[in-house]
């Protein structure tokens, strides 16, 4: 593994400067923190960004000047806030790294927010995370991932564009559940649509029958859902089909965490026709995805599948390589944070992003994907693209002075 | 046949209630015999169920076992894993300080959450059904889950199977003289160390099937057991120790008012069940069918 040769490497510098008997070319180490949750409901979402992470590593070390060597330390948050937090801690007063990164869940996004600010370590949220406000919680925040807001808004719009007038949403109760019912009512009604009731349910491995039952007996033209990206899409999916929701005439709506890539060969034929919005599908023909997916398949093989937290995470290590570069491995966090807010890269996997420095959050195009069969699988076929699209959220709440 | 908004609500309600409560009562209907019959607090009862869950799971992803066979299998193979638990260690607690048991079950409680892990992995386990019992069918009044519709009528069917079993067999006989009278049972010569283990292993063995039947309901993952601990310990509670029945209207009564609180009222969360708990407990301390 890329990643443990580069943290043998770094001992090994270690010890060759502090034998100090040869006069050792300096080395930069760059420490990292990676903060994900490698345990816990969204254990899956971590395993899709982690392998991204290692792959990136393995393709681009050598990409870094030869004296700059980066020392990933990965930590598990266990889907727990208050882990992450104590992580956090630790990485930043004890393995006195320079970055944070990483943060498959918001609340945990949202506890170590502060911490950055009071220590003036940048986080570079790179796997997932809502919360449309948590950048304005530190200024030693930034995002390249995506905001629920940029999903669910443009979402809803286009559902009561389509002549959807009423509408129904389900949602996962936390962070980015809230966020998402919140964006796609506005989206919805702005578009001339009605909610006519919603509905949030455990985000932990809930049954999700009786609340999709609910569902069914409103009798809704739209329900739009929001699940944790993983086994819970799959499980919604069934439930959607065991009670005949859209046979019942319901047009299901969602952001790409309801049909994550590596879920779909479990989902069997039942999702056909699903529309949802976001922001990489494997079936995109660009060519950076191309070759992401070759560099993705000759590492794993064509039975693991990547999905868009792994461009996600890939992306992360993309900016902080371009760091890396650009400094030769010598930053403040106030230059580290300058830089973040002017990243951008024109060829992701997903298409041009940038980091919007006003906000720090990024700015991408957002893709509404219908599910279809094409060479006997189950893609995300992009069918409308809306380019370059901001974090609505904080363009309807400026913030206050 | 078209039904009214209320009506359907109603129809809904009482549907998925039923199929939950189904799973509740297999699942704790052991722990309520051996509770009541050897005095023993089975904290790691829902490491059985998981088990069921996990078993069921594999064999068909696995093995590609068809899912009768697999739901056959995983019953077995609970029900025999069970029986080296109970003589190895179970058995030497009986009797004991409950703050032993307590400690010890809860214990195993954990040690499974770290081994389930380890064999299966932090994630869930999707239960996929043959086809023939996904989607919906049509019952007349509304469409049901087909899944569930089986559910029920295999709940229905087991616990009338065992409610026979108790009532008419010699063995049942047995079991209700040891839950009555431990020492008398014994002294007129009934083996109750070999007719506890037999007990346990048919419980564990519901139990696990529960667990494999109701993996939609309660998800497969390695904090099965602790996460649902609460569900089997009301049930028990609420139905009385000891009891066959008891537990059967305990499991309705938290099934229905479960389902009923998700539909109509979920931003409560577990508010009601609690609130039933509590009230049940006030007004009978030793459950619906407990004996004083």
């Amino acid at each position: 593994m890329a990643f443990r040769r580069v943290t043998i490497e770094c001992l090994c510098a270690h010890f060759a400067l502090i034998a100090a008997v040869l006069p050792a070319a300096a080395q930069t180490i760059v420490k990292v923190g990676l903060i994900s949750s490698y345990s816990g409901f969204v254990a899956q979402s971590a395993d899709e960004a982690q392998k991204a992470v290692d792959l990136y590593l393995k393709e681009h070390v050598r990409d870094l000047p030869s004296d700059v060597r980066l020392e990933l330390i990965r930590r598990d948050d266990t889907s727990n806030p208050e882990v992450g937090k104590r992580l956090a801690q630790e990485l930043i007063t004890r393995d006195r790294v320079q970055l944070l990164t990483g943060i498959v869940l918001s609340p945990v996004a949202a506890a170590i927010a502060p911490l950055t600010a009071e220590a003036g370590v940048p986080l570079l949220i790179s796997i997932a995370a809502a919360g449309a406000a948590i950048p304005r919680m530190s200024p030693y925040v930034a995002r390249v991932t995506v905001t629920l807001w940029q999903l669910g808004y443009p979402i809803g719009k286009w559902a009561a564009e389509q002549g959807g007038k009423k509408g129904y949403t389900a949602v996962s109760d936390f962070i980015p559940g809230h966020d998402s019912e919140a964006a796609f009512t506005k989206g919805f009604t702005d578009g001339g649509g009605q909610i006519v009731g919603a509905v949030r349910f455990p985000p932990n491995n809930p049954d999700f029958a009786p609340f999709v039952q609910r569902i069914r007996d409103a009798k809704p033209d739209v329900a739009f859902l929001w699940v944790p990206s993983g086994p819970q899409g799959t499980a919604m999916i069934k439930a959607l089909n065991d009670l005949g929701v859209r046979q019942a005439g319901i047009r299901i709506i969602s952001t790409q965490d309801l049909l994550p890539e590596e879920e779909l060969p479990n989902m069997g034929t039942a999702p056909v026709g699903i529309i949802t919005s976001g922001t990489y599908s494997t079936a995109a023909e660009r060519p950076a995805n191309t070759a992401f997916l070759t560099a993705w398949k000759r590492e794993y093989g064509e039975k693991v599948i990547p999905d868009f937290l792994s461009v996600d995470a890939w992306d992360g290590m993309a900016a902080i390589f371009d760091l890396l570069k650009a400094s030769s491995g010598k930053f403040t966090a106030d230059e580290a944070m300058a830089f973040f807010k002017s990243w951008k890269n024109p060829d992701s996997p997903r298409g041009p992003i940038m980091i919007d420095p006003e906000t720090r959050d990024i700015v991408q195009n957002i893709y509404i994907r219908r599910l279809e069969r094409q060479n006997g699988k189950l893609a995300d076929i992009e069918i409308a693209t809306i380019p370059m699209v901001k974090d609505p959220w904080k363009e309807f709440n400026p913030p206050k002075l | 046949m078209h039904l009214s908004d209320t009506a359907s609500a109603i129809v809904s309600i009482g549907f998925h209630g039923l199929a939950f409560a189904m799973v509740l009562y297999l699942i704790s209907v052991g722990l309520s015999v051996t509770m009541g019959m050897m005095g023993f607090v089975n904290l790691a009862h829902g490491v059985f169920a998981m088990l069921g869950g996990y078993v069921l799971t594999s064999l068909m992803k696995d093995q590609g076992m068809p899912f009768p066979w697999a739901l056959v299998g995983a019953t077995l193979a609970v029900a025999a894993a069970s029986i080296p638990v109970e003589r190895l260690l179970y058995r030497r607690f009986y009797g004991g300080d409950e703050l032993d048991q307590v400690l010890l079950t809860i214990g195993l409680d954990f040690m499974s959450v770290a081994a389930a892990t380890y064999i299966w992995g932090p994630l869930q386990q999707p239960l996929q059904p043959p086809a023939w019992l996904s989607g919906p069918i049509d019952l007349g009044l509304q469409h049901f889950p087909a899944y569930r519709s089986f559910l029920i009528l295999c709940g229905a069917v087991l616990v009338t199977a065992l409610w026979l079993s108790v009532e008419r067999t010699r063995f049942g006989a047995r079991v209700r003289a040891a839950v009555d009278n431990l020492r008398m049972a014994q002294s007129v010569g009934i083996d109750t160390s070999r007719l506890f283990m037999a007990t346990f292993a048919l419980g564990s063995g519901l139990a696990g099937l529960g667990g494999a039947l109701g993996a939609d309901l309660l998800a497969v993952n390695p904090g099965y057991a602790l996460q649902n601990l609460v569900y089997f310990l009301i049930v028990v509670a609420v139905g009385g120790l000891g009891s066959i029945r008891g537990p059967f209207f305990a499991a309705l009564l938290l099934g229905i008012t479960d389902t009923a609180s998700k539909y109509l009222a979920p931003e409560f969360g577990a508010f009601f069940i609690y609130a039933l708990t509590l009230a049940v407990l006030l007004w009978r301390p030793n459950g619906l069918f407990g004996r004083a």
